[in-house]
């Protein structure tokens, strides 16, 4: 290192002036490798999307691109909820929707599919932050616990059995871990009731 | 040269291990070693950061002056880390699906400006490269070995979905030790993280204190950066 770099180091504008230069190259690369993620990362993510809209509905049930076929509701609490509609030969044949419920540590965020009749098609938590290896079993990867949703819907179980064994209910609960489930079995249970208040509306297709 | 690249080496990988020896990077240890996988996922994160700010810091030493160094070595880092982020986030989804979550708390692993200030900042590029790489897979091996002892008490398995991080080919690595096991919540849980740790410490301070025979050579005491 020469002795003129060593005294220039020193000097207060230059630590200013390296400073800033530090910070403008940063924002400089941020902004570049933001412009050309962007869409990469919003391809991906659509494609994540169209793979969980999948598993919720058994194949063959849908023809259509669900993804752009969104519907937008509002709820009763001034939330916007996004559907996405199934069709099978233009005629609407169910719906996909998230719905969520407070577990023990945050919110659980489940996908919920239906029919037109409002049964469950099927169910996959996507979301959640509960306990490994105790709350996590509602994830299928880990527990087919979730897979005991499929086929119920509020016409075939009474209200009241919406709710763990524990509680009355016909759902499992895990072995130290009630709360997680019970927050499934509501998100679920809200979900479907959300359907029925809105299903006029989700079922009306204008679209072809 | 090369002896002493060999030092650099055995330094990060044992004698100054990050987490066993300079218990820095605490944070990220405890929060992802519940499973082997995880803590491997981790460590190799890390140590691609830490080879790049090592090089980076390295590369720029002379430009920078020691008053300002630390704001220009934080912001460095933490513009690296999002680097990382977003393209991966981008072009290896299937990935970021899985390291996802680590890649964020690597900006706050302090080993990495650790070895930015205590290494890189004094050294030449290669050196700084070989440092980083050494302390990464020495990290990495820590958090393996924290990851699979609390799995294998607490879930009765190793590796579990080693097969997501790594590729199906890694699924022979997916061992069920104890089958219907119900597993022990606390070594799950951050308290199991510290008392492995801690077991681990004892036990590497007892091998490096073991009486030596006749060569009556004395243990390195790790040194403090």
């Amino acid at each position: 290192m020469s002795s003129r770099l060593a005294a220039t180091r020193e000097q207060l504008s230059y630590q200013g002036v390296s400073l800033g230069m530090m910070a403008l190259i940063a924002s400089a690369a941020l902004v570049i490798a933001s412009n050309a993620t962007r869409l990469p990362i919003a391809a991906a993510e659509a494609h994540d999307l169209q793979t969980s809209l999948a598993q919720v509905l058994p194949a063959g049930f849908a023809d259509n691109d669900m993804l752009a076929d969104k519907l937008e509701i509002s709820t009763s609490d001034g939330a916007r909820k996004v559907i996405y509609r199934a069709r099978k030969g233009g005629t609407i044949s169910g719906a996909v929707f998230q719905s969520a419920s407070r577990g023990y540590a945050g919110d659980v965020v489940v996908l919920i599919g239906v029919n037109t009749e409002g049964t469950l098609m099927g169910t996959r938590v996507i979301k959640h932050v509960e306990t490994p290896g105790l709350g996590d079993k509602i994830e299928l990867a880990k527990s087919k616990w979730i897979l005991a949703f499929d086929g119920k819907s509020l016409a075939k179980l009474p209200a009241d059995k919406w709710a763990v064994k524990k509680d009355g209910g016909v759902f499992d609960q895990f072995a130290g871990a009630t709360i997680t489930p019970r927050a499934v079995v509501k998100a679920v249970k809200s979900g479907l009731d959300f359907f029925a208040t809105h299903r006029s509306e989700i079922l009306q297709g204008d679209k072809p | 040269m090369t002896s002493s690249l060999r030092a650099t080496m055995q330094d990060g990988l044992w004698t100054n291990n990050v987490v066993f020896s300079q218990m820095l990077a605490l944070c990220p240890t405890m929060a992802v070693t519940t499973s082997g996988t995880n803590g491997l996922g981790m460590g190799l994160a890390t140590t691609v950061v830490l080879v790049t700010s090592n090089m980076l810091v390295a590369s720029i030493r002379h430009l920078v002056s020691p008053q300002v160094r630390i704001p220009i070595f934080v912001v460095l880092i933490a513009t690296l880390v999002t680097l990382v982020d977003l393209s991966l986030n981008a072009w290896l989804h299937d990935l970021y699906k899985v390291l996802g979550l680590f890649i964020a708390l690597i900006v706050v692993n302090c080993a990495i400006l650790g070895r930015a200030e205590a290494f890189a900042s004094k050294n030449s590029v290669l050196a700084s490269a070989v440092d980083g790489l050494a302390m990464g897979l020495g990290f990495t091996a820590a958090l393996t070995v924290i990851g699979l002892i609390r799995e294998l008490i607490g879930s009765g398995t190793l590796f579990a979905q080693a097969s997501l991080l790594l590729g199906p080919v890694f699924r022979f690595l997916e061992t069920t030790v104890i089958p219907d096991y119900g597993g022990v919540l606390l070594m799950i849980l951050p308290p199991g993280g510290f008392l492995v740790l801690g077991l681990l410490l004892a036990a590497k301070r007892a091998f490096e204190l073991r009486p030596r025979n006749a060569k009556g050579a004395v243990s390195p005491e790790p040194t403090f950066a």
